[in-house]
């Protein structure tokens, strides 16, 4: 298995590490079971995501797919930045190994997590605007296939 | 200042000059086919059952007893998959085996397992050590097979494999352990132990990778795994690997020549490692302290995962290896780490070290300054070591 070199850069120099102080959106997903959590915290002006950080628990790919979401959801409208697929974050990390997808899938649901406590921060039902989100609290016992969001335990 | 440190010896070993000196010429002036009837294919012959002598007199067995394979997947595979289907026959369907055992017995007894054999996995505690009362209390009239490992790959725990041999040969019951990480290692004498069948790989003690060996007491019946010519008596048919099982009674004339005192060696340079890392917090030594492989380190580090430990390890210089689920290559942490009782969340971030006779002291050294400070800066963007601090307070 080999980490593309923008992987290996992200994992070497993340971006946007730590927390926020004036954070006013925190979200937390995956589990220690699984081996990955990624918390992000936004600073949301006019709709416009100011500043954005992480902190992850994970392997190298799971640091480089958080560092490169937050890089590329920085300065863009919450709307923009709930369209992020982990495609995007794939392509933008120029790849990941198969393995790993589940990692880009985990940045994805990190942000929609995130902007989802901001609007409830608001008063604002998230629903409409992030969907249905997803818990990772499974057991492993379940049918992944059939579990609809791939976080891959 | 930065160094490179390979410690991760239990996954393999470079080939030592000594070694590789011995093999080459069996590649190009000696290089006859053992089974040819002119003089550079008697020398080969010659050769090869020379070396198969050596290597029976290291292991206390006889040169007929010994089989080279192309490892020690290979040897565990037919000793194990040979011998249930020898006597599955005979309605012999049940094998004792123990949860952590490699891959190679592993895998083999599971496939068993889905073609009728039933299959006990005896624990192997806290300590990852089997007990052999265990051993005993598993046998059933129906018992093809005990298959228990000399010495875990992962946290180097020594099984008590004297008493399992002995129970097995009290009741009748056949003994195969696979003993790769254990060969070179550790004084073995199959006749003293009651081995019945024994696998051994060369790469993890400095002969190349591809060679491998399965002793089989002499009286046990184990199918032919190969059909062909007439090579290891016609049960393993192949033109022999001559340079490589050259290699490997070389390799093992040198890991046994000193052992004692390098053995003595690496267990210092395993203890100040282990007692230095244990000033990290929340750090855990995994498996015995004392009955383990001399060169062997295994800890978790809680609130971290074990690949990116690796990957900055590797940043520093330092090959290591890891049983978190990223770097096992499935969804779970390592089934050894799991064995021996630990939690998912601490299994992902352990770290297993393995010194041969190559590392210095220097590199104990080397390690202790690097891995603290990659341990804190980890934890620090690890939103799991913020919620095991805030449970702490």
């Amino acid at each position: 298995m080999a980490y593309s070199e923008k992987v290996m850069d992200h994992f070497a120099n993340p971006r946007n590490v730590g927390e926020l102080a004036d954070a006013n959106g925190v979200g937390e997903v995956g589990n220690s079971k699984c081996g990955d959590i990624m918390r992000m915290y936004i600073k949301v002006e006019d709709n416009i995501i100011k500043d954005v950080t992480f902190k992850t628990f994970g392997c190298g790919a799971a640091i480089a797919t958080s560092s490169m979401a937050t890089e590329l959801i920085k300065g863009k409208s919450l709307d923009e930045a709930l369209k992020l697929t982990n495609s995007a974050v794939m392509e933008a990390l120029e790849g990941l190994p198969p393995v790993k997808v589940h990692c880009s899938v985990l940045a994805e649901q990190a942000i929609k997590a995130t902007v989802a406590d901001y609007y409830q921060r608001q008063g604002i039902d998230p629903t409409p605007f992030v969907g249905e989100l997803c818990d990772c609290d499974h057991d492993h016992e379940h049918d992944h296939d059939e579990h609809g969001c791939s976080c891959g335990c | 200042m930065k160094r490179f440190v390979y410690a991760d010896n239990a996954a393999t070993t470079p080939v030592s000059k000594t070694v590789l000196e011995a093999m080459l010429p069996f590649y190009t002036e000696k290089y006859g086919n053992p089974s040819s009837l002119y003089s550079v294919g008697r020398d080969a012959k010659k050769i090869l059952e020379e070396a198969r002598e050596n290597i029976a007199r290291h292991l206390g067995a006889l040169p007929n007893e010994i089989f080279f394979t192309s490892g020690g997947s290979e040897a565990d595979n037919w000793a194990i998959k040979g011998i249930a289907y020898e006597l599955g026959k005979k309605g012999k369907k049940h094998i004792i085996t123990s949860k952590f055992e490699h891959h190679a017995v592993l895998h083999t007894v599971q496939a068993l397992a889905k073609d009728g054999f039933e299959v006990t996995y005896l624990d192997v505690y806290e300590n990852g050590i089997v007990k052999p009362e265990d051993v005993e209390n598993a046998i059933r009239e129906d018992t093809a097979l005990v298959t228990i490992m000399y010495a875990n790959n992962e946290i180097g725990t020594i099984q008590p494999i004297t008493e399992i041999g002995t129970i097995c040969k009290n009741h009748g019951i056949l003994f195969h352990t696979d003993a790769v990480q254990a060969v070179g290692n550790i004084r073995i004498n199959v006749k003293d132990e009651n081995i019945d069948m024994l696998s051994l790989s060369g790469h993890k003690l400095h002969a190349p990778k591809g060679i491998g060996a399965l002793y089989v007491r002499r009286g046990v019946r184990l199918p032919n795994l190969i059909a062909g010519g007439a090579q290891e008596r016609g049960k393993r048919a192949g033109t022999e690997n001559v340079a490589s099982i050259v290699a490997l009674s070389v390799a093992l004339d040198e890991a046994y020549a000193n052992l004692e005192e390098r053995n003595a060696r690496l267990i210092r340079m395993r203890d100040r490692l282990i007692k230095g890392a244990a000033t990290i917090e929340r750090s855990r030594l995994n498996g015995d302290p004392i009955k383990r492989l001399p060169g062997n380190f295994n800890m978790c580090f809680e609130g971290i995962e074990g690949e990116s430990l690796l990957l900055k390890l590797d940043f520093a210089g330092i090959c290591g290896s890891s049983g978190s689920a990223c770097t096992s290559g499935s969804l779970d942490p390592s089934h050894v780490l799991l064995a021996i009782g630990l939690p998912h969340e601490i299994a992902h971030g352990s770290l297993r070290i393995s010194f041969s006779d190559q590392n210095t002291e220097e590199d104990v050294d080397y390690i202790l300054e690097v891995l603290p400070n990659i341990v804190s800066y980890l934890r620090e963007m690890s939103p799991l070591w913020d919620e095991i601090m805030s449970k702490n307070v």
